[in-house]
């Protein structure tokens, strides 16, 4: 039994009036791969946008209810930038800064203080090898970022994300734009990312999530219908709703 | 780049399982085996146990498939692995079944002295373990040929049975005393027989994993000339 | 008119209309063609080495338009250092981070109305207010204050433009790095947005280059090298209003045209050609 990482305690948000995310309790335990699926618009991105207040951007959000990592609420007295180093985000669709490879990685680590060229050396080929992607790219780390393939750039945002050393990493639906070889390259890397870090992934393809998490929450109309190990969620769902889910009675 | 890294790892764990419950198998028949010809009621009540340790094995094998099954969304070659260990573990824990079935009546028989010497039970039932171990090498090897050989040897064990049953008929006919027994002895060559069946079975799942295609092979093999007895000869 | 097919009507109108496109580009380039022409054949001739380099001084026969190019570059200068970043902060400002509302609906009218308003208004005001009553009297820095007025209202508009065309989601990665939006919009929004924060200024530079109301009444129309910004200067403009008003030299008038028409066809060439560049490094070359 992991401990628990990310813990949400009768979580809601309002978009306006909209009433997005409806009590939404639920623990998400370290080094592992936590899937939240459902339907279009059923709240799932909107959830793992709180989890690093990215939602904070947004006019017009209201958040009640709490949200504790390691136990402290990061909607009360909590350093913004301290929660986005230690809570990192891949997106949908790969966005690398039109900067090169190098200044890409560095990035993170250069805004949070790091200054030594050998440090940041050090930090890019490290984070650069746990994201499988240094041996693709070592030879031209000068280049511009925007030249590499699709999956190649999502694998590069991985990478920024990893040079702040998170403990979390969220992922919004990180391979639905990529082709079916880099998602699966993508998929073996979060294999062995879990062992390091906690990962909560949003992903609209079922089988992904069956695949490569842990556990699953099944979410419908801003609410968790069902929270449980993968394998029981795929087998044997408690809910109806999730079975229909899963079993493509509806979408 | 090697992908599917934790499914392919699935897929080893799950051959290795096969073997161990093979192990188990045919570890179990070599028990039943010498406990018959030794009257060995301890051993007997042994394999009995252990026949517990091979279901839940087959619990345990039947579960990892159907995770495989739900979360992987195997297909072509991963398919018919999966879909070939379940039926498998089938079969062998059928197997281990009989085996038990024929422990169970060695206890019985224990303390009595046998009514014929035994000679061709215990050849029987060599036939039926080599059956049982060749189909599981050829599982293991994924070796056509020696699935093959298994589904061909099937009809040895089937004569062997019919002149079994002969025999103790006729000795039953002489002398009613011996019912109890020849009965018992009659079953012991029917769970043998069974086993010889299930072990072509796992010979003709072994074939359709390689190629993909499921026939009824012992049919293929069976002599036109194969003769079953009437009783009264 | 039933001797035409419908489809026969159609044609000849599409033809018709074809034909009419066609002159109307004709036109506009052959006067485009014509002055220019007419300008730099009348003008090139008397442009040599000692026109460009040499002072102004008819009384000794020294007729070089030296001491314009250097009041055109001083003006030119000021007015950049002083607007690009009043400019640059100001767009910043509205696309970054004003949410929408009345004071950003003001602004905006301000700017849009600024942009429209005739040159010589904008000279008058200059002359009232900075000539005058800020007593700098006339000097390339009253030049330039009120050239930066004009020029400010085309900058916020270029940068907004810059910044808007920035994608959000490079916002988004560096905000969910930990980056502040300060941060953010030093080190990656800005350094995108340059090419056309770039282009924008080349062709600002272009405008101003080519005003002569606003600067003859701020700068004034002392033919001579400004020894500071506090001085009173003659840019290029200026002068040929001069030399052509008081019908002093029509050749010196169209060779000095002709330098001009010349340096903003170059600025225009080099606003390209950098726009062109920084989009091939920012979109992956």
């Amino acid at each position: 039994m992991n401990m628990q990482k990310i813990h949400t305690n009768k979580l809601n948000l309002f978009y306006t009036d909209v009433h997005a995310l409806k009590e939404i309790s639920i623990d998400i335990e370290e080094k592992q791969v936590t899937a939240l699926i459902g339907p279009s618009g059923c709240g799932k991105s909107t959830f793992l946008k709180t989890l690093n207040r990215m939602n904070d951007l947004i006019a017009g959000v209201k958040i009640t209810g709490d949200v504790l990592l390691d136990g402290l609420n990061i909607y009360g007295p909590y350093d913004i930038v301290e929660l986005r180093k230690r809570v990192g985000m891949v997106f949908q669709k790969p966005n690398p800064f039109p900067m090169s490879i190098f200044d890409n990685i560095a990035y993170g680590p250069r805004i949070h203080g790091v200054k030594s060229r050998e440090k940041l050396e050090e930090l890019v080929e490290n984070s650069l090898r746990s994201a499988a992607l240094w041996d693709e790219v070592k030879d031209r780390l000068k280049k511009s970022a925007l030249g590499l393939s699709g999956g190649q750039q999502q694998r590069l945002c991985i990478a920024r994300v990893l040079a702040v050393n998170p403990e979390v990493v969220l992922m919004d639906e990180p391979t639905s734009a990529l082709d079916p070889i880099s998602t699966m390259k993508i998929e073996d890397l979060m294999e062995e990312l879990k062992e390091k870090y906690t990962i909560i992934i949003v992903t609209h393809n079922m089988q992904q999530a069956g695949r490569i998490s842990d556990k699953t929450a099944f979410f419908l109309h801003g609410e968790i219908v069902e929270f449980n190990q993968t394998e029981k969620i795929f087998s044997k769902p408690a809910d109806k709703r999730t079975e229909d889910y899963i079993t493509g009675r509806f979408g | 780049m090697v992908l599917r890294h934790s499914f392919d790892q699935g897929l080893d764990d799950l051959h290795l399982d096969l073997l161990n419950m093979g192990s188990l198998v045919e570890e179990s028949i070599d028990n039943t085996i010498y406990a018959l010809k030794k009257q060995d009621a301890e051993l007997a009540g042994k394999i009995l146990v252990n026949d517990d340790v091979i279901d839940d094995f087959e619990k345990k094998i039947e579960k990892k498939c159907m995770n495989l099954i739900a979360r992987q969304q195997p297909l072509a070659k991963d398919l018919r692995t999966i879909s070939t260990a379940l039926k498998i573990i089938t079969d062998m824990e059928r197997i281990a079944d009989a085996s038990a079935d024929i422990a169970e009546i060695t206890i019985r028989m224990s303390g009595k002295k046998y009514i014929k010497p035994l000679i061709d039970i215990p050849k029987m039932a060599e036939l039926a373990k080599i059956m049982v171990k060749k189909s599981i090498d050829a599982y293991v090897k994924q070796d056509i040929k020696l699935a093959e050989e298994v589904c061909a040897s099937d009809d040895a064990v089937d004569a062997l049975f019919n002149k079994i049953i002969l025999d103790l008929v006729n000795l039953m006919k002489n002398d009613p005393g011996t019912v109890e027994q020849g009965i018992d002895l009659m079953f012991i060559a029917k769970y043998l027989e069974r086993m010889g069946d299930h072990a072509t079975n796992i010979g003709e799942w072994v074939v359709f994993n390689v190629t993909g295609e499921h026939d009824h092979l012992a049919r293929l093999f069976h002599k036109e000339s194969a003769h079953v007895p009437p009783y009264d000869e | 008119m039933s001797v035409l097919s419908h489809a026969a009507k159609r044609r000849l109108s599409d033809k018709l209309l074809l034909s009419l496109t066609w002159f109307c580009s004709f036109i506009t380039i052959a006067v485009l063609v014509w002055i220019l022409s007419y300008i730099v054949i009348n003008g090139i001739t008397h442009i040599n080495w000692s026109f460009l380099t040499t002072i102004y001084k008819p009384v000794k026969g020294l007729t070089g338009i030296f001491p314009m190019i250097i009041s055109t570059l001083m003006i030119i200068g000021v007015t950049v250092i002083i607007s690009t970043p009043i400019g640059i902060c100001s767009a910043i400002y509205l696309v970054e981070y004003s949410k929408p509302g009345k004071l950003v609906a003001t602004i905006r009218f301000a700017t849009e109305t600024l942009a429209g308003i005739p040159s010589i208004i904008y000279g008058l005001f200059g002359f009232i207010f900075f000539v005058v009553a800020l007593q700098l009297k006339y000097s390339i820095l009253s030049g330039a204050l009120t050239l930066s007025i004009m020029v400010l209202p085309t900058v916020i508009r270029a940068t907004e433009e810059a910044l808007k065309s920035v994608p959000d989601m490079y916002r988004e990665g560096s905000l969910a790095l930990g980056a502040s939006k300060l941060t953010t919009i030093s080190r990656v929004v800005l350094p995108c947005a340059v090419p056309g924060i770039l282009t924008a200024l080349i062709l600002s530079i272009g405008r101003i280059v080519g005003e002569t109301a606003a600067v003859y009444l701020t700068a004034g129309y002392v033919p001579n090298i400004p020894s500071s910004i506090m001085r009173s200067g003659q840019t290029l403009s200026v002068h040929l209003y001069t030399l052509a008003k008081e019908g002093i030299s029509f050749e010196q008038a169209y060779a000095t045209a002709t330098v001009l028409v010349i340096i903003v066809a170059i600025l225009n060439f080099i606003a390209t050609r950098v726009a062109g560049k920084f989009t091939k490094v920012s979109t992956g070359g």
